[in-house]
């Protein structure tokens, strides 16, 4: 009896500081990730500031009736998909390509410093790439109307107004961005293979492009689908400064440009519509995780070892 | 030592052409940044960005040494929130993570699983910041600046967590205890030291986020006063370009008083010169972080 007493004693002496350090952690967890979940009641009232969320009055599923029928949740939808649809194709192609050709470079010093400048892009935030862009696509003084379409007589595309040139700009930046982080990754990768296999595919007489296809890819898969699959849950994210730096987030662009996030704050900021804005959110709360527990669950019956639960 | 086959050659010739490429690629934009924040204002509005100055002028960044008292607020809000925030996060997320591995005491089980959901689950863009701004009342605040950043998700935590457990021995910490030493002297004296590595990746990820971050600024800062550079870069765009779509409701505008395409130029180049002239010397351990972040441990 008195022993327990004394043990429970001690626990509670370790104890007690354990729960000090989880307190600012928990704290925070609760405020930043928890006590947000509440609010998505907003989405289902009628939002009057005066009388608070709790006091407003229930609007049920109108917000979400409003969004879907004015045709601006398919086409976010629509445009936050296909994005990330391409982007995960070229993320897997291009860095993997970038990536087995960077390893076969011996100089490590200009290893190094191809790895370095490449890299340097993703340092950027989206505010100053936005002025990179600017410098190139302005219509009276951007690079490609005032140095490049002028060369060849051709007349000034007025990019910040016309949407058609979009799709390719935004998919060409976010590659100019990423690609050094993709190749990062995969090289980790690339360069953990053993030499042996190598060694061994020489001796058999292998060309590059045998040992590239029937060791390195092999090799990588595992990595291949683990990050194919992570992106496929966060399809219904997007990159809200990619999508509102770029194109400077001019309305003329919309069609080409507005994800679920850009709607979002548009909504939300612009136009104070708490209705429209917190139905789009929670939308994309819910479908994102239905995403994610759907490849979580994927990525358990492949490896289990990656899966995140 | 065998020698190197021809096709070996063949493919590192085609990995220089490639990454000299890409690297072409990857600084050209800044060349355009920096050599159109040196020309002639007037040459820049006549004859648009170049890559070589036609007429050199450093006008741009004397603007900027006359305006030091905005830019140079700004500059100093970054770094204000840029060192506590990073402080900040790494500290919130060790203490935390440390505290988890003590699996024995109870609550910690849980307070892991809450971490893990939410990876899984957010209330959404709408309803933190409802939150952040109705309940916590962060608005024109710099902790607006700092909050919304901090622990950078559960993902650094589960990290550090792994880091500790597999990396500082058991036996070590179990002969502090024997020493009589609690939980949160050892974490100090023990924790902290045998984990910079990952501190370091974790805290230089997090540094560049917040160096980076404009988000925040746009949701929660009306206050000039609480401008960080990125926010000033974003706010003059916004505020010309609402002037030019405004132009005919507003008459008269006078737009010689807002900062020239040089000046704004000049700015972005001085808020991006910290991480240029650093980044080449913390490169290696940058390239670790992103490789640990994306394929766990």
């Amino acid at each position: 009896m008195d022993t327990a007493k004394k043990r429970k004693k001690i626990r509670w002496k370790k104890a007690l500081p354990i729960y000090l350090l989880l307190l600012p952690g928990t704290i925070y967890m609760l405020i930043n990730n928890y006590l947000p979940m509440f609010g998505i009641i907003i989405a289902f009232k009628n939002i009057n500031f005066k009388k608070g969320i709790f006091g407003s009055d229930w609007a049920g599923f109108d917000n979400f009736k409003f969004l879907f029928s004015s045709g601006n949740a398919w086409l976010m939808t629509r445009n936050t998909i296909l994005y990330n649809l391409v982007f995960i194709i070229l993320g897997i192609v291009i860095p993997i390509t970038v990536a087995i050709l960077m390893n076969e470079i011996r100089s490590k010093i200009a290893n190094r410093i191809y790895q370095t400048l490449i890299l340097l892009p993703f340092l950027m935030s989206w505010v100053v790439i936005s002025y990179l862009g600017y410098a190139f696509l302005s219509l009276e003084t951007g690079y490609i109307n005032d140095s490049i379409l002028k060369a060849f007589g051709k007349p000034p595309i007025d990019f910040y107004q016309d949407k058609t040139w979009w799709p390719l700009i935004i998919i060409f930046v976010h590659q100019w961005k990423g690609i050094g982080f993709g190749m990062v990754i995969y090289l980790a990768s690339v360069v953990g293979i053993s030499q042996d296999y190598f060694e061994a595919a020489k001796i058999d007489g292998a060309t590059k492009w045998q040992q590239i296809k029937s060791i390195t890819l092999p090799c990588l898969k595992p990595t291949i689908i683990t990050l194919f699959i992570l992106n496929l849950g966060r399809m219904f994210y997007s990159d809200f400064g990619l999508f509102y730096q770029l194109p400077r987030n001019s309305g003329m662009l919309y069609g080409a440009t507005q994800t679920i996030d850009t709607f979002v704050y548009n909504a939300l900021m612009v136009q104070n519509n708490y209705g429209m804005s917190s139905a789009a959110s929670v939308y994309q709360s819910i479908v994102g995780f239905i995403l994610v527990v759907l490849a979580n669950e994927t990525i358990k019956r492949i490896s289990r070892e990656d899966a995140m639960f | 030592m065998n020698v190197r086959s021809k096709e070996e050659k063949r493919f590192e010739l085609a990995g220089h052409i490639v990454m000299i490429t890409l690297c072409f690629f990857a600084i050209m934009p800044f060349l355009l940044l920096i050599a159109s924040s040196i020309t002639d204002h007037d040459v820049v509005v006549r004859e648009g960005y170049k890559f070589i100055p036609k007429e050199f002028s450093l006008e741009a960044y004397r603007y900027i040494f006359g305006e030091w008292a905005q830019i140079g607020h700004a500059y100093l809000i970054t770094i204000i929130v840029t060192v506590s925030g990073t402080f900040l996060s790494i500290m919130i997320t060790t203490m935390f993570a440390f505290g988890l591995n003590y699996t024995d005491i109870p609550g910690t089980k849980v307070l892991f699983i809450m971490c893990l959901f939410t990876m899984l689950f957010n209330g959404g863009i709408v309803a933190t910041y409802y939150t952040y701004s109705n309940f916590i009342h962060i608005k024109n605040t710099i902790f607006a600046l700092i909050v919304p950043g901090l622990m950078m998700g559960a993902f650094n935590v589960i990290l550090v967590k792994n880091y500790i457990k597999n990396n500082i021995p058991g036996e070590l910490i179990e002969a502090a205890e024997m020493d009589g030493a609690g939980p949160i002297y050892i974490f100090f004296k023990l924790i902290i030291p045998l984990s910079t590595p990952i501190l370091a990746t974790i805290g230089l990820m997090g540094a560049v986020m917040y160096w980076n971050d404009w988000t925040n600024g746009l949701y929660y800062i009306t206050n000039s006063k609480l401008y960080s550079i990125q926010q000033l870069l974003n706010q003059m765009n916004s505020s010309i370009q609402y002037l030019i779509s405004n132009a005919n409701n507003l008459g008269n505008v006078d737009l010689s008083t807002l900062p020239s395409t040089t000046m704004r130029m000049a700015i972005a180049v001085v808020a991006i010169l910290p991480i240029l002239c650093t980044y080449p010397f913390f490169q290696k351990y940058f390239a670790k972080g992103i490789t640990v972040g994306a394929v766990k441990g």
